[in-house]
Formats: structure tokens, C-alpha cells, sequence
């Protein structure tokens, strides 16, 4: 969907972004991950050529974006900002129907397809009369949001969408944000500082370090295959919990005991870690859980020393030997 | 009735169509130039805004036009433009360009870079980024300064009667010249009104929210056009012959007062300050001024004075005017100052007018080559007998006849001299010596007559066509009232006098007033 091929952007001797290629497949959510001045953003932006890059070539669908009206091809490409950006002079449905407006949608639709994204993103309509400033940070991140999403755009990039909003809100907005269905369909190029959210969302990550891509690939193999002691570090502070998150349940079955039947309602776990399981048994206070495998449909009762075993053993098994 | 015993409100009532022709013409003027200066200044503003490297030089230029004092840019304006509304239109309109230019682009500049982004990210183009976010965004500061440039042209426009634009200006600066505070104040309130209630209503178009403005932004290019439209032109250029006179001979009885009663004259008439009114003449915007007969312009642009043949203009011999209290002081002064009377008569006064007003050579050099050749120049003394300070109003004629007391004072006797030259006119040299600022002035024996005394029609009729019974009167009645000294004067008389260009007045055979006046009624049938 997206190939980026040896991308770079100079400031005079300072090269913000050097070199760089990847490629976003369809309904992919690529995080770009690295601590300010990492040229994270700054690759963002030459995406929808909101900067110009100094050599190198962006394709989106097979086309040379140099080639496009800059306005034209951002129209096509929803977008994020980190402070929302929404036009003050503006009512939130002013600001949400910014891009059907610049493509001439007809009013009904713009109706229709507003109410249906107030309610995906949990807004009430009587929010639509008032004005940015009059709303909450969170409500004005999912303002932000609907307006990126309005047009239905195939692509979203996203510069740090969750960064200006407290932890509570933010982990709330990013569960909302993980269950919304309109992403399901998007290929998304997220920014973020925030490993974390990075681990949450991306379904890769690439961690860049002065202006270079160190290391791109899933979060396991980011966690599990470092590709240099740069990668280990990065993640080192918060390395357990973001290993029991980027490990599913599907991952450690096998390490599981053998099935016993206990008349407990199972529950399906699909894309649910190793994380999410150990959450149940703190929230429920409750000894066993049982679990369903989507494929099989085996149903396991588990306890919380089981899982834990199944977790080591698998990745002990990952890890090369030292 | 006398106008000093009429009360303001009377005096209103009285002149309520001049009133208000007077201050539609300044609602005019200040709104027809601030409107081209919106046009203007609102796209320079954006095209700085968005090319940066041109900000400089045009904020500078901007400002550079916004130091020129008022007098002066309205004197360059008239060998370009004439006189009249447009050079005063051209002259308002430069001076509201920095305002309303300076506040686009900071306004433009100042919005928000994160909104700014949002709005290209979104898909807008530059023009659309422009006038659906920047230009929003910026209104509040754009039209604080379209209020700012509405009250700098309110006041300056008052200036614009100088070059016979209209005004309130009329009143304002006629008043000054003829000691009149009734006629100073019927313009100078209204002119201040103007200026709180434009600033007033365009505060409360600036205070309307974001979304109200939008509209704001439209209607007040038609607000703006409207009040421009109360301006209509006086129309210098109709009529057979247009006469220029100034504020003060408008005004007075020994004026355009007296060329009425006595001669019947009707010409018409517009009002022009008389720093610009000889080259008006010579340039053929006006055909009649009212000038001075001692006036060098006079050689310089080749005028002829009518006939005064019915002798409406008192004699003005020329006398230094000096406090007694100032003579006591300085024991030596009226001695001094008593030196030059009788060495200057009319043609050599209009010869050494001509010398600083056309051939532009300073007046303390025409004062020193003058007393030089009669054998009055002695080198200054230095001495430190304290300090005589001398008046001057701004014409050339005083500031020569300023110079060449200095000289005699400092060569004659241990005094210092402080000049106090330029003092607006008749009621501000006169407070300035009543009020001890300073020590004494030249003052002509007709002004202070009509202008100071103000006497009843009676002592006019019988003193005021009579050089010796005007300056007897004088001497008298200022010494018992004021205690202020007439000296002897100097020797010229500086009447008031009606000019033509030689040239038209030989060819429509105009020599007398009378001459004129039958020529304007042949010419009305």
C-alpha cells in the first residue's frame, strides 16, 4: 500500500531523516517509535508531503506522490495531529466536515456519515453546536479524530495522537481507538514516543534512532530478536510487561496443561496475551479461568501459576541459548 | 452681537449647516481613505505575511510615511494633486496604511502553526488555507487595526481644511486665528466625538465572536462605503472664478464679512490654509486669494492686488507689542526695538519676504544683510543681562522681523535672547505674552483692532480707516487693559488684500474689488 524508498530530508548539514525505506501493507498499523528528534515526524510529514523530502521517492497504491496536487493527494490521506489541530473559528461539525466540504459531498451525507462516526467514537451529538475549546482533551482528540476519518480515507497517519491526554484518558481513548472498526479497514502510519502505546497499536514497529530505521518488525520480534544492544536498551525499562503483552495465549497453548473440564464458561481468546489473561484473574479474584482456542475450540482451565509456567517455557524456547 | 458673549450651544445652533456639511465632509474624508487604505493595506499585509524577506522594507516604508507630519506630506501633495479632497484623500489614506498593515500580518503571522497545518493536511489549498483559517483567525487584530488607522484619520483629517478639503478643520483653525473658542470647540467636540464613537462601534465589531465576524468581514467594506459616501466633493473647479481664503479672513469683519456687506460679493468660496494659497493661485486652482500686501509671493508668483476701493481693510502697521512689566525689566529694550522704526516700508518689506518665501534664504540672513546696509548691525555682546524672549507668529515676515530684534538686542545690549518663532496664529501669540511666556511680538495695528479689541461697529467705523487713529486707539486701549506697550512702528503697512493673477485680471480688465464683483454678476446672469 505504502513503499517508502530510500527517503531522506536535509537541513543544511543536519540530516533529519537519512536514508530510510519500508513498506505499510493494506490495513497494516505501522508505528513509527523513537525518542524526539529521531526524524519520526518528520518522516510522517513527507508522507502527505506536508514536508518535502530531499531525495527518495514515496508510492502510495502504486503512485509517485510527487506527481499528485499536494491538496488532492492529502484529501485522500486522513491525518492526526499530535495537538489536534482543530480550526478554533470552527463548530466541531464545522471541523469534521472540513474534507467532504473540499470535495463537495452533498449535505445529507455529510449528516449521515457524521452521526455515524459520533456514535463509533462515543461523542454526543449535542457536541456538534460547540467549539473546540469548550470541549474536553479527550473529546477534542476524538473530534480530531472523526475529522481524519470522516471522508473515509484508505490511508491515516497519525503524529502522536495520544500525547497531549492524561494516562487515564489516554489508555480509555486508545482501548476505544484499538476496537474501532473503521480501522480495521485503514493502513495506518502511527508516530509515538510512548513504547507502550507502541506495543498496544502497531502491529509493527519500526524504532528509529538519528534519522535511521534501527530495527522494523513485530513487537515479539523487537522484544524477542533484537537487532542490536541499541533495541535491548530502548526497551529494557518496561521490557516485562510489554513481552506478557506481545505474547498471545495462542502462543503458549501448547504449554498449557491438558484439557480438564470443569463447567466453567469458556472464553474465546483470539488476539488476547498473555497480558489480558493474568488482568482476569486480578480483576475477578478468581482461581481458574477457562479459555477457548479459536481454531481447535479446546477449552483449557488454567490457574494463575499455570500460566505464568507456560509463559516461561515458551520463552525459554524463543530466546537464544547464552 | 458680540461672539465672544454667545454661548457655544448658541453658536452651534447658529452655524448647524456648516456644522454639519463640516463634519459629513469629515466623515467622508476619513472613511473614503481608510477605505482605500483597507484595500490596500490588507493584501500588502498578506503578501508580506507570506513572503517574509518583503516585510522589512514595507513596515519601513509603512512607517517612514507615518513620520512625515501632517503639514508637510499635505504640502507635497499639491504640486501632484492640486488642492482640494484628493491630495487630502491620498494624504489620510498613507497615513492609515501602517496600521492596517502592520496588524495583517501580524495577525496572519500569529495564527496558530498547528491549525495552520491541519488545515494543508486536510487538503486545503493555499488560497482556501487563507480565507477559511488564516484570514478568520487574524480578523480580531486586522480590524483593531482598521480601528487604530479610524482614529489616527478622524484626527488628521482635520488638518485637511488646510488645502481646502473641508472638515471640521474649518472651524477648528478658523477659530485659533480669530480668538475664537466658541468656533474652536463647535470643531474640535464634534471631531473628538467622531473619533470615540468610530472607536466604540469597531471595538464592538471586534468583540463579536468568531463566527459573527465572518459576516462582520463582509459588511464592513459596505459600512466603510457608506460613510464614505457622505462625502461629496466641494467642487473647487465650478463656477466662472474660485476665490481661496483663508480661515481667518473668512471670519472677519475686515474680511469676507466686510466683502459681503460692502461690496456685495459673491464669489464662490472655499477654504485653504495660506501656506499653500499663492502656489494655488499661480497654479491656477484659485483665481481670487486673500493674501497680504506685503506678501514676497506676491513679486514671486506675479499677483496683482485689487483696489480696495471702498477701503474695508483697516491699515496694519506693523509695531512690536511688549508687556510693561518686561519694559521695566529690561530698561534697554524700548530703545533697542525702537531702532527699526520707520526703516521698512511696503516694498521693502515685500522685497525681503520675496527673498526668504521664494528665493529661500533663511531669515536670520535676510535680517543681517538688511540691518548690515542700513548701518544697525553690531556683532552680538554676549553679555548675561537675563533673557528677553521674543514672539514670533508663522509667517516669514515675523520670523525676519524676530531675527532682526535678536540681533539688535544682542548687539546693542548685555540681554540674552530666547526665540519663541511659529506660534499658530493671532490668539496664541497674544496668550503666549499675556501669559508671561514671552516678552513681546510684532503685532499689526488692524489686529489688534478687530481681532483682540474686537470694539463696537461704531469705534470701527470711526477709528479704523485712519493709520494714525487705529494706532492711537490701540496704544491706548491695550494699555489700560492689558498693560502692553505699542512701540513705534516699524513703518509698512501689511493689509489684507485681494489678489489676482496679473495675467487674468488684465484680461477681464479686474483692477478694483468693484471691478470684480460686476464682473462675477455679468457673469451669473
Amino acid at each position: 500500500m505504502i513503499q517508502v524508498r530510500q527517503l531522506s530530508k536535509h537541513y543544511g548539514a543536519t540530516r533529519a531523516v537519512d536514508d530510510i525505506s519500508f513498506e505499510v501493507s493494506e490495513h497494516e498499523n505501522l508505528v513509527l517509535l523513537g525518542t524526539s528528534g529521531c526524524g519520526k515526524t518528520t518522516t510522517l510529514k513527507m508522507l502527505n508531503r506536508l514536508i518535502e523530502p530531499t531525495h527518495g521517492q514515496v508510492l502510495i497504491d502504486g503512485q509517485d506522490i510527487s506527481q499528485q496536487k499536494p491538496e488532492l493527494l492529502r484529501r485522500n490521506i486522513g491525518y492526526v495531529l499530535q495537538n489536534n489541530g482543530l480550526f478554533p473559528h470552527y463548530t466541531v461539525a464545522e471541523n469534521i466536515a472540513t474534507v467532504p466540504q473540499l470535495l463537495n459531498w452533498d449535505v445529507g451525507r455529510i449528516t449521515k456519515r457524521m452521526h455515524e462516526l459520533l456514535e463509533k467514537l462515543h461523542l454526543p451529538a449535542d457536541l456538534l453546536k460547540l467549539y473546540p475549546q469548550q470541549l474536553s482533551g479527550g473529546q477534542q482528540q476524538r473530534v480530531g479524530l472523526a475529522r481524519a476519518l470522516m471522508a473515509d480515507a484508505p490511508v491515516l497517519l497519525m503524529d502522536e495522537p495520544f500525547g497531549a491526554l492524561d494516562t487515564i484518558t489516554r489508555t480509555k481513548i486508545q482501548a476505544e481507538f484499538k476496537a474501532l472498526d473503521e480501522l480495521q479497514r485503514k493502513t495506518i502510519v502511527m508516530v509515538t514516543h510512548d513504547v507502550q502505546e507502541a506495543f498496544e497499536l502497531g502491529n509493527r514497529i519500526a524504532l528509529m534512532h538519528q534519522g535511521r530505521i534501527v530495527q522494523i518488525g513485530t513487537p515479539a520480534e523487537l522484544l524477542f530478536n533484537p537487532a542490536s544492544a541499541f533495541v535491548k536498551e530502548f526497551l529494557q525499562a518496561q521490557r516485562l510487561q510489554l513481552e506478557l503483552k506481545s505474547v498471545k495465549l495462542t502462543d503458549v497453548w501448547d504449554n498449557l496443561p491438558t484439557p480438564i473440564v470443569s463447567g466453567m464458561q469458556p472464553v474465546a481468546c483470539n488476539e488476547q496475551s498473555v497480558w489480558w489473561a493474568m488482568e482476569r484473574f486480578k480483576e475477578h479474584a478468581i482461581q481458574n479461568i477457562a479459555v477457548q482456542h479459536p481454531q481447535t475450540h479446546q477449552v483449557k482451565t488454567i490457574t494463575f501459576e499455570q500460566l505464568m509456567s507456560a509463559y516461561y517455557q515458551y520463552q525459554n524456547a524463543l530466546q537464544p541459548h547464552e | 452681537m458680540n461672539e465672544q458673549s454667545q454661548t457655544l450651544w448658541q453658536f452651534m445652533q447658529q452655524q448647524h449647516d456648516k456644522l454639519l456639511t463640516q463634519t459629513l465632509e469629515h466623515i467622508g474624508l476619513t472613511f473614503i481613505s481608510l477605505l482605500i487604505a483597507v484595500f490596500v493595506g490588507l493584501p500588502l499585509g498578506i503578501l508580506i505575511a507570506r513572503k517574509r524577506p518583503l516585510s522589512g522594507p514595507v513596515l519601513g516604508i509603512a512607517g517612514v510615511l507615518q513620520t512625515i507630519p501632517s503639514i508637510a506630506l499635505l504640502g507635497f501633495m499639491i504640486p501632484l494633486l492640486g488642492i482640494g479632497a484628493k491630495p487630502a484623500i491620498v494624504a489620510l489614506f498613507l497615513y492609515a496604511l501602517l496600521p492596517i498593515i502592520r496588524n495583517t500580518y501580524t495577525g496572519v503571522t500569529g495564527v496558530d502553526a498547528s491549525v495552520k497545518e491541519a488545515a494543508l493536511a486536510m487538503g486545503m489549498s493555499l488560497k482556501q488555507v487563507l480565507f477559511k483559517v488564516e484570514l478568520p483567525l487574524a480578523m480580531p487584530v486586522i480590524l483593531a487595526g482598521i480601528r487604530t488607522a479610524t482614529v489616527i484619520n478622524v484626527g488628521v483629517a482635520t488638518l485637511a481644511s488646510y488645502i481646502a478639503a473641508g472638515g471640521l478643520g474649518e472651524f477648528i483653525f478658523g477659530g485659533i486665528s480669530l480668538n475664537n473658542s466658541n468656533m474652536i470647540l463647535a470643531g474640535a467636540i464634534p471631531a473628538a466625538l467622531l473619533a470615540i464613537l468610530f472607536d466604540l462601534l469597531l471595538s464592538f465589531v471586534q468583540k463579536l465572536n468568531f463566527k459573527k465576524v465572518r459576516t462582520g468581514a463582509y459588511t464592513l467594506p459596505v459600512i466603510l462605503l457608506v460613510l464614505a459616501s457622505f462625502y461629496f466633493v466641494p467642487s473647487a473647479y465650478g463656477g466662472k472664478l474660485t476665490a481661496g481664503f483663508t480661515p481667518e479672513f473668512m471670519g472677519r469683519q475686515d474680511g469676507n464679512l466686510g466683502l459681503q456687506q460692502k461690496y456685495g460679493l459673491k464669489i464662490h468660496t472655499i477654504v485653504i490654509n495660506d501656506a499653500v494659497m499663492y502656489n494655488a493661485a499661480f497654479e491656477k486652482q484659485l483665481d481670487v486669494i486673500s493674501g497680504y500686501s506685503t506678501d514676497g509671493r506676491l513679486k514671486a508668483f506675479n499677483l496683482v492686488v485689487l483696489d480696495d476701493d471702498k477701503k474695508i481693510f483697516p491699515p496694519y502697521y506693523a509695531a512690536p507689542i511688549v508687556r510693561e512689566d518686561a519694559l521695566r525689566k529690561f530698561p534697554e529694550l524700548e530703545k533697542t526695538l525702537n531702532l527699526l522704526a520707520g526703516h521698512i516700508n511696503d516694498s521693502i518689506m515685500t522685497e525681503l519676504n520675496y527673498r526668504t518665501d521664494y528665493l529661500h534664504q533663511t531669515p536670520e540672513q535676510v535680517a543681517k544683510d538688511f540691518l548690515a546696509t542700513h548701518h544697525l548691525y553690531k556683532p552680538a555682546r554676549n553679555g548675561n543681562g537675563g533673557t528677553v524672549r521674543i514672539g514670533s507668529k508663522i509667517f516669514g515676515e515675523q520670523y525676519i522681523l524676530a531675527s532682526m530684534y535678536s540681533m539688535l538686542i544682542k548687539g546693542y545690549t548685555n540681554y540674552n535672547v530666547a526665540t519663541k518663532t511659529g506660534l499658530g496664529g493671532t490668539k496664541i501669540c497674544f496668550d503666549a505674552l499675556t501669559n508671561n511666556q514671552i516678552d513681546f511680538y510684532p503685532e499689526y495695528t488692524g489686529t489688534g483692532l478687530l481681532v483682540i479689541l474686537q470694539p463696537s461697529k461704531k469705534v470701527v467705523d470711526t477709528v479704523g480707516l485712519d493709520k494714525n487713529k487705529t494706532y492711537s486707539y490701540v496704544q491706548q486701549s491695550f494699555q489700560n487693559k492689558y498693560g502692553i506697550k505699542w512701540l513705534k512702528p516699524i513703518g509698512f503697512n501689511n493689509a489684507y488684500a485681494l489678489m489676482m493673477r496679473r495675467q487674468q485680471a488684465d484680461e477681464l480688465q479686474i483692477h478694483t474689488i468693484s471691478d470684480l464683483k460686476n464682473y462675477l454678476n455679468s457673469a451669473q446672469k
